[in-house]
């Protein structure tokens, strides 16, 4: 209203706001990390290309992680099946598929509502394996504790270069298929160069689902981010939560 | 294509601010992307063209500002070089992401208000 004659007349405002877009997804990822935190479990996020290996990883890493005796869990992102969901239960980590049709990633969104259909709370490590894609999934955080890239030494070298935004955003890299690299011509060294000029700490090790090299360093490598983060010796699936008034993705029972 | 899914949220927040100040219309909105976003800028408008018909954003102009990505060393500030490995050659610490440089936000809007 115009505040000299009170005629009607409308007005143009700027309102500053600085918000970032996803700031919706960032709160529904905080809410899942508490969850996560208060139940002792180290939540993974697992990206990657389509086929680089990512659902054979967790097949090898059940294997692997036996004599640990952790309990394991895992969502597995899918475009229209459950197949990697079926694999996962198959080789002894209870699943769930998460079928995200035309979407090409998850977001927090999602995995909130698929923890609410899962024992999760008795995990110790839980798995969310993403969609087969090197560039959506990179920028929506989903409340896990640790991004984790399968890049496997089929794609290419200079994959990392191609897609920074994805490598940026991990905190470890498996190089993946290693039992292949005699049969290929490529120089893992240059991988790791291509790496080192994405991640500013470029963490990586080189595995193979198929010979199971590599995997006692991950298994080890998920045991000391539990112990940062005090996730271990915790009685985990005690600690009730509260969800805040209009978290995303709530569901009545959970 | 996230980029559908980005503004949709982008339209929905703006739905929101619009509603809480009883604004009339939106006129415009500026959003900031850097190059490390993870979002293709010219994708981001597309979607948002298509999406807008219908929306509080319908007359609502999109102002876009990219900013190049940058990487320093946090001990010495001496800047990165562009595709070099990420660790300052001199101090031989990991470099640090300059602000802005990952940047996917929503600045101002501006409101038609009674
Ligand atoms: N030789 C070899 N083949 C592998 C290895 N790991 C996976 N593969 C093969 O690579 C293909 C893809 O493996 P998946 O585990 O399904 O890959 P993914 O990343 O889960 O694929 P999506 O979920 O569809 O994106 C399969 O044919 C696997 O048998 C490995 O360590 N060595
Ligand atoms: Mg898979
Ligand atoms: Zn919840
Ligand atoms: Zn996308
Ligand atoms: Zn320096």
């Amino acid at each position: 209203m115009c505040t000299t004659c009170g005629c009607g007349d409308t007005e143009l405002v700027p309102v500053e706001l600085h918000e970032k877009i996803l700031a919706g997804n960032d709160r529904t990822a905080r809410h899942n990390r508490e969850h996560f935190l208060e139940a002792g479990v180290l939540a993974v996020n697992l990206m990657g290309s389509p086929g680089a290996g990512k659902t054979a990883v967790l097949e090898a890493t059940a294997r692997a992680a036996a004599s640990k005796g952790w309990r394991l869990g895992a969502v597995s992102a899918d475009l229209a099946t459950d197949h990697d969901a079926v694999r996962l239960e198959r080789a002894g980590i209870p699943s769930r598929a998460i079928t995200t049709g035309q979407a090409c990633h998850l977001d927090a969104e999602l995995v909130h509502r698929a923890l609410h259909d899962l024992p999760w709370r008795q995990t110790d490590v839980f798995f969310i394996e993403n969609v087969g894609n090197l560039v959506c999934p990179a920028i929506y955080d989903l409340g896990q504790a640790a991004n984790v890239v399968v890049l496997s030494v089929t794609e290419g070298e200079d994959k990392p270069l191609k897609y920074p935004v994805m490598f940026k955003a991990a905190e470890l890299v498996l190089i993946s298929k290693a039992d292949l690299v005699p049969h290929l011509d490529v120089d893992v060294a240059a991988i790791e160069d291509a790496l080192a000029r994405v991640m500013p700490r470029p963490e990586r090790i080189v595995v193979s689902a198929r010979t199971g090299e590599g995997l006692d360093r991950w298994v080890a490598w998920l045991e000391r981010r539990r112990l940062e983060l005090g996730l271990v010796g915790r009685i985990a699936g005690l600690a009730g939560h509260v969800h805040p008034p209009g978290a995303r993705g709530d569901r009545p029972a959970g | 294509m996230h980029e559908y899914s980005l503004v949709e949220a982008l339209i929905g927040r703006v739905e929101a601010e619009a509603r809480r100040r009883q604004a009339l219309a939106v006129h415009g909105l500026s959003i900031r992307v850097g190059e490390l976003a993870g979002v293709d800028p010219e994708l981001l408008r597309t979607a948002y063209e298509t999406f807008r018909a219908g929306t509080v954003c319908e007359r609502a102009e999109l102002r876009l500002t990219t900013r190049a990505a940058a990487w320093v060393c946090p001990s010495c500030d001496a800047p990165i070089e562009r595709g070099a490995p990420l660790r300052c050659p001199a101090c031989e610490v990991p470099a640090r992401l300059v602000e802005g440089s990952d940047a996917l936000i929503l600045d101002a809007i501006d409101l038609e208000v009674p």
